[in-house]
């Protein structure tokens, strides 16, 4: 539905976007990740026709935004970082602007209004100011505008941004639901957001593509060595954590034991393996074996936050050692 | 066209909807009410000296209240235009709504006639302001209806030209302050440019030829002078040509 090749965006001084390559297939919502001044917005501007590549080429539905641009906006819905809403109109008189705006007129544009604000659940603020609103209802009116037109494409530009938690989880299960009928690209700096409403990823830095692949893929290529979860309990009501850390390091395929805090007589690792070995069968026997409780043991599934860091190439926040462990290797 | 029309009918809502035209309307009433008021002032009194002395001056109210009056119009009009224009592109470029109209799909050329458009129809509703008072005068006096009808084309035409150079500098900046101020110092500018006709070189010639001024007269007299028409509608054009530029230079540059 939406081809990217080697797209670049070049202003006098820097190169926004660096020659960015990478497919949406039809039905898909893809989310597209990077830290602020990433290059995301105009890359999707350039998605949208609002600004032209320097080179490479972008097709949106098999049209070029370059040789085709009234081909592509018919087909794409687009919400910008603020929702381009005029404060002076109403919000039904607005979804008819806009509706007209894309080409549809009569009872269909009336049938449009209806469904969309029914979808995005405006109708309560139909006769409202939009400069009245409350941000969150904005922001749903800024969508209901971008899918007025029942279009192939949707471009959301961070769509939850300023929203409350409430909010938030309304709009994504809202974006959800849209996906099937439309492609959806969202952009977001936000990484839970990506993990439960993506299912593919793009991620970008600094102008440049880092990574892309489905979400699950890319939580599984990073941790390829697998990070443990250990809580052990001293039977006496006494526990040495030195001794544990030692019996635990010399299990084979462990690479690095760290203890992270002991209450009473119970203490707290996180055991890291080496890349492609499986230590938890062995390692819960050698904490049975040396007299031990094994209370908990399990995996510690990495973020992509952390999947995100390590490939942008930051730091990851101090209790992010598994972002670490794996840069190691 | 009928994109245009979308865009006209919006922005005709937006300053009817908001208290911008209403302003505007109040101030514009207030102020050509004055000048109106003034005009036949001393037009009475003119009129009453004549007949104290015994001479028999000439009393034409064409002459002597409707057309000093309708070149202050366009004095006014002057200081009100660019009241119009500084919001036209500046205020869709600092609230990012432009985004909205530049990708969907309509020309750009669309959305600068239909934004040139509404701005045109809110001067005639101005205009419309002075229309009533002069209806007074055709009550109560006889004056010549077809040169008021030339004078107001030619009203029209030259605020076409005013609006269509303030459209363009909206259309250079986020800005509303500087796209008016800016308007507000080209336009006086091109007026006062007849000025330069104190010497004879050409390009002084030139240069007062350019002025927005000199091609009123003729107009104001309640003559058509093709040349006018023609100054009047080259530069709507030229301002609407270089707004299309100016849209896609900001897409270009941005």
């Amino acid at each position: 539905m939406i081809n990217v090749k080697e797209l670049t965006k070049r202003y006098a001084h820097t190169t926004a976007v660096d020659h960015i390559s990478f497919e949406v297939a039809k039905g898909q919502i893809v989310g597209f990740l990077g830290p602020n001044g990433a290059g995301k917005t105009t890359t999707m501007r350039m998605l949208t026709c609002f600004l032209p590549p320097s080179s490479g080429t972008a097709t949106v539905a098999g049209f070029d935004v370059l040789e085709q641009p009234m081909e592509v906006k018919k087909r794409i819905g687009y919400l910008p970082e603020t929702p381009p809403l005029y404060p002076e109109m109403e919000t039904a008189e607005y979804l008819k602007f806009v509706g007209q705006l894309k080409g549809l007129s009569g009872a269909e544009l009336q049938k449009r209004i209806d469904y969309v604000c029914e979808r995005c659940s405006v109708a309560d603020v139909r006769n409202k100011l939009l400069g009245k609103l409350s941000k969150g209802y904005r922001q749903r009116v800024g969508l209901a505008q971008a899918i007025i037109h029942n279009p192939d494409v949707l471009i959301l530009d961070e769509p939850t941004a300023g929203l409350d938690p409430k909010q938030i989880n309304e709009t994504r299960d809202l974006i959800r639901s849209l996906a099937g009928s439309h492609t959806i690209i969202l952009s977001t700096h936000i990484l839970p957001e990506v993990e439960q409403t993506c299912e593919q990823v793009v991620i970008i830095n600094k102008g440049k593509l880092v990574a892309t692949d489905s979400v699950r893929n890319l939580q599984a290529r990073a941790r390829g060595a697998e990070s443990i979860l250990l809580e052990v309990g001293g039977r006496n009501g006494n526990l040495e954590t030195s001794t544990v850390q030692q019996k635990l390091e010399r299990v084979s395929g462990v690479s690095r034991v760290v203890c992270k805090h002991q209450v009473d007589s119970r203490a707290f690792f996180e055991v890291e393996s080496q890349k492609g070995r499986k230590v938890r069968g062995d390692l819960a026997r050698a904490v049975v074996e040396s007299g031990w409780d094994l209370n908990e043991l399990r995996p510690a599934a990495m973020s992509l936050e952390e999947v995100f860091l390590q490939l942008t190439g930051q730091d990851a926040p101090a209790e992010g050692t598994a972002a670490k462990g794996a840069q190691q290797q | 066209m009928r994109n245009a029309l979308i865009i006209c009918q919006k922005e005709l809502r937006s300053y009817f909807s908001s208290p911008v035209a209403y302003v505007l309307l109040t101030l514009w009433g207030v102020v050509f009410g004055y000048f109106f008021w003034a005009a036949l002032g001393h037009f009475l009194t003119y009129t009453v000296e004549s007949q104290m002395s015994g001479r028999m001056y000439s009393i034409n109210l064409n002459e002597q209240v409707i057309r000093p009056l309708l070149q202050n119009v366009a004095v006014i009009g002057l200081f009100f235009l660019p009241m119009i224009t500084m919001r036209i592109f500046a205020e869709e470029k600092r609230t990012g709504t432009i985004e909205l109209l530049v990708t969907s799909p309509i020309r750009d050329l669309e959305i600068i006639i239909g934004k040139w458009l509404a701005a045109m129809l809110l001067y005639c509703c101005l205009l419309l302001f002075t229309v009533i008072h002069f209806l007074f005068l055709f009550k109560y006096g006889n004056p010549d209806w077809k040169p008021l009808v030339i004078a107001y084309v030619g009203l029209v035409l030259e605020a076409g030209a005013m609006l269509a150079i303030g459209t363009f500098i909206s259309s250079l900046t986020k800005n509303q302050i500087i796209a008016g101020a800016t308007t507000f110092a080209v336009l006086i500018l091109l007026w006062v440019l007849a000025w330069s006709d104190f010497s004879n070189a050409g390009w002084a010639h030139v240069l007062a030829y350019m002025s927005l001024v000199n091609h009123s007269e003729s107009f104001m007299r309640g003559v058509v002078d093709l040349k006018d028409g023609i100054y009047y509608t080259t530069l709507i054009f030229l301002g609407l040509f270089f707004t299309a530029r100016s849209m896609e230079s900001l897409r270009w540059r941005s």
